[in-house]
Parts: structure tokens; C-alpha cells; sequence
């Protein structure tokens, strides 16, 4: 399993990995932003946190098909399938693989990004903090929906289809727990929440993915 | 004659051949009393008016929209379980149904919410929890569309429907977290005291009957078509082999 990880994520790193494109996605989704809105101070202060949860979000949506379908193809995950680690291992290999190329970085440049949107200034530590602990979900999510969809040759759009409607419920405390550290409020409860979401998708999505997994090697 | 034997194709379509005239009429009779009843033979209410009246099509849709969901989520887990393909066809068939159901509900909450509550939409806890649901049967229907080999989608779309089901449960307690409500409480409970009044009261059981008995009569003339484009797909097969 560390072989597996350390595999995915050499080969992230390496050019055509994608590794930088979901960090220059989110500059970019952070840069469009004051575009559209404007740049009254006031209210780019207020969006930011939801601004950079949901940016984060789009950005870890980017990689997702990367998971399974670059393996699937050369024929890879057939090795993986019938290799002594069980599925659910490789899943989670995988997953924290892609949480670690592209979660975590994500986390460090969202405080970064949010100077450009004048994050009020305990919003900086919170927003690192929501997004390490909020991130592993999305992966876990992400990889859950890239094994429904590896079989399909464009499975881009559906992937995202069926992916966001299941990232609600982290955006909602993450993004919930940093507004509300911002404005001065206890911050536990939605932290905590948001904590349980990501320990209950790593938990048990590998499941859930392995057994996608094995119907679409079939 | 025991429940798993309309696991059987030829039990099944048998049997709801003739059921489901029946279905279709008492659906028709219990929606029309319902409705008719509804709308032209209860009092106004004395705030809300005559809007009070959408509450005829708003309640039993919603109820259906949600109870759809939970019949696909059991008949995903019969086929996961015992691999019975009328299930899984169950499963695909009550999918587009709870779909317009959703949009009924959504779409009736707005008129009634515009002269109720002064506007088409607000982000209250129920009618975001709607909104979920409804890209939650969007991504199941799209699942079920993207995959060509009839049993790799069943399975793929039972687990989706599963783990759907899981967030869903989890978005709505969410949505409760992170927003104030503005839709009023449930007036309709089977163990709590009753908070409507019977004039209102039962001509709104007599339309949830009728759309319950519409949603059971669609599914099942929608899981005979979907048998029947099986058969044809297995004889296109056979014919190709040959």
C-alpha cells in the first residue's frame, strides 16, 4: 500500500500529472472572483471563506478522473485487482495519494489566496484548518465517484455530476466553521461535524468504492 | 402466493396486467375526489386565502418525492441481495417519477411561496434539502443512461443509490445546521396530534392515496416497458450471435 502511494504520487508530481493544475485552477477561480462581484472591500471580506471552500472544492473536482482512469487504461488497476493488497487498500492508497497532491496544497495556498479577497484576519489559520481536516472527505468522495464512472470513456461530466451533490454536506461545515470563527462564534460544533464526515467517509467509501471497483473490472 | 415470485419476469408482467388498469383507475378516482374536493369544496383559509389550496399538490408530491427515493433504495439493496433484474428495472423505472414529483413539489412551493412569503425561492433548510434531492436523482437517472451493459449499471447505480442516500440523510441535517427555516413544521404526523383542520384535513389524505396509488401504477407500467426493451435487447442479442 505505501508502494502504491508513493507511486501515485511520483506520478502526479511528474509533468502531465496535473499536480500544479488544481493549485493554477483555484488562483484562477480566486482571481475571477472580484471580476464578477466587484472589489468593495466589505463584501469580497464577507464571501472570501465560502469563496475559497467552494474554489477548493472545484479545484480537487479537477484531478478526480485521474484516480482510476489512467490505471485502467494501461491496465494497471487488472494488476492492482488481483494483487495480494485487498481492493479497499489500493482505494485508500489512492485516494490519499490525490488528497496529498492536491488537498493538502489546496489548504496551504487557500490562507495565501485569501489576502487577494481580504479574509479578515483569523480567517487565515481557520480556513488552513477546516480545509486540511475537510479535504480527505473530498478525496474520499471524489475517488468513490472517478471508481463509478472508470469504465465509461467520457466520464468527465457525469463524475462531477454525481460528485458534487455528495460534497454538500462537507462544503456546508466546512465552510460553516470557518464563517463562524471569522465572526467571532464558537466554532466546535460545525468542526467537529466536519471532522466525523471525514472519518466516516474514510471509513467506509473504500467499501463502497472496491465494490464499484470490482463490477466495473468484471 | 408468496412476494418473490414477482421476481419473475413472467409472474410479474402477468400479474400486473391485470392490476394495473385497476391501479390507473383508483389512482384516477382518488386523485380527481382528492383534488376536485380540494380545490372547489373547502372553505379559504383565513390568512393565506385561497393559496392555501396548492397544498393539495404540494404536500402528496413531496411525500412521493421522498418516498421514491426510499423505494429505490430497497429495491437497489433486493437486487445487491438476492440479483432479482425486476428489481433493479423497479429501481430504474420509479427514478424519472420521483424526479417529477420533486419538480412538482418544488415548482407548486414557489407559487404558493410568492404571494405567501413574498418570493419564488428562499434557502430554508426544506427546500434546499429539495434541491439535493433533486441533483441526487439527476445523477442516479445520468448513471443509469451513461452505461451500456444493463447489469454493470445496476449495480453501479444501486450502490450510488445507497451511498445517495447517505449523504442525502447527511446534506439534510446539514442544511438544517446551516440555515434558519421559514417553511412551516410538519402538519401531518401519524403519532403527533393532528394540526389541521378536517375540512382541510381530508380531502388532503384522499390526494396523498390518489398520488400514492399514481406513483405505484407508473412504476409498475414503467417496469413492464422496461422488461419488454430487456427481452427485445436479449433477442437483438441472440439474433446477432446467430
Amino acid at each position: 500500500m505505501l508502494a502504491l502511494f508513493i507511486r501515485d504520487i511520483r506520478l502526479a508530481m511528474r509533468a502531465g500529472g496535473g499536480f500544479g493544475l488544481a493549485l493554477a485552477f483555484f488562483l484562477i477561480l480566486v482571481t475571477l472572483v472580484p471580476f464578477g462581484v466587484g472589489t468593495d472591500v466589505a463584501v469580497l471580506s464577507k464571501i472570501a471563506p465560502g469563496i475559497l471552500w467552494v474554489g477548493a472544492l472545484l479545484s480537487s473536482l479537477l484531478s478526480l478522473d485521474r484516480i482510476f482512469a489512467l490505471d485502467r487504461e494501461d491496465g494497471t488497476l487488472d494488476v492492482l485487482a488481483t494483487a495480494p493488497i485487498p481492493l479497499e487498500g489500493v482505494v485508500i492508497a489512492k485516494a490519499a495519494a490525490h488528497w496529498v497532491t492536491t488537498g493538502l496544497p489546496l489548504a496551504f495556498a487557500a490562507p495565501a489566496l485569501g489576502v487577494l479577497l481580504h479574509l479578515p484576519a483569523p480567517g487565515h489559520l481557520w480556513l488552513l484548518i477546516t480545509l486540511a481536516i475537510g479535504t480527505p472527505a473530498l478525496s474520499m468522495i471524489g475517488a468513490f465517484g472517478a471508481a463509478l464512472t472508470v469504465g465509461l470513456k467520457r466520464g468527465g461530466l457525469l463524475l462531477s455530476l454525481l460528485v458534487l451533490p455528495l460534497y454538500v454536506p462537507t462544503l456546508i461545515f466546512g465552510a460553516e466553521t470557518a464563517a463562524r470563527a471569522i465572526a467571532g462564534q464558537a466554532a466546535t460544533t460545525p468542526l467537529l461535524l466536519l471532522a466525523g464526515i471525514t472519518l466516516g467517509s474514510v471509513a467506509l467509501l473504500p467499501f463502497a468504492s472496491a465494490a464499484v471497483l470490482r463490477v466495473n473490472l468484471r | 402466493m408468496k412476494f418473490w415470485e414477482f421476481a419473475n419476469p413472467r409472474v410479474f408482467m402477468g400479474w400486473t396486467d391485470k392490476v394495473l388498469p385497476w391501479a390507473f383507475a383508483l389512482a384516477g378516482a382518488a386523485l380527481a375526489t382528492g383534488l376536485i374536493w380540494g380545490f372547489f369544496f373547502t372553505p379559504d383559509d383565513f390568512r393565506q386565502g385561497s393559496t392555501v389550496k396548492i397544498i393539495y399538490l404540494h404536500v402528496p408530491s413531496a411525500f412521493m418525492a421522498i418516498n421514491a427515493w426510499i423505494m429505490m433504495l430497497v429495491a437497489s439493496l433486493i437486487w445487491l441481495i438476492r440479483r432479482h433484474h425486476v428489481s433493479a428495472l423497479a429501481a430504474k423505472a420509479a427514478a424519472p417519477v420521483g424526479i417529477t414529483f420533486t419538480l412538482i413539489a418544488l415548482f407548486t412551493g414557489a407559487v404558493w411561496g410568492q404571494p405567501m412569503w413574498g418570493t419564488w425561492w428562499a434557502w430554508d433548510p426544506r427546500l434546499t434539502s429539495f434541491l439535493i434531492l433533486f441533483l441526487f436523482y439527476l445523477g442516479y437517472v445520468a448513471l443509469w443512461a451513461a452505461i451500456e451493459d444493463p447489469d454493470t449499471a445496476a449495480d453501479l447505480t444501486s450502490i450510488l443509490c445507497i451511498v445517495g442516500s447517505v449523504f442525502a440523510l447527511l446534506s439534510r441535517y446539514a442544511v438544517l445546521f446551516w440555515n434558519q427555516g421559514l417553511h412551516q413544521g410538519a402538519s401531518l404526523s401519524l403519532d403527533k396530534e393532528v394540526y389541521i383542520a378536517d375540512v382541510f384535513w381530508l380531502p388532503l389524505v384522499v390526494s396523498i392515496g390518489g398520488f400514492l396509488l399514481l406513483f405505484v401504477a407508473l412504476v409498475l407500467l414503467r417496469t413492464r416497458t422496461e422488461i419488454r426493451a430487456r427481452r427485445l435487447f436479449a433477442l437483438r442479442l441472440r439474433e446477432r450471435m446467430a
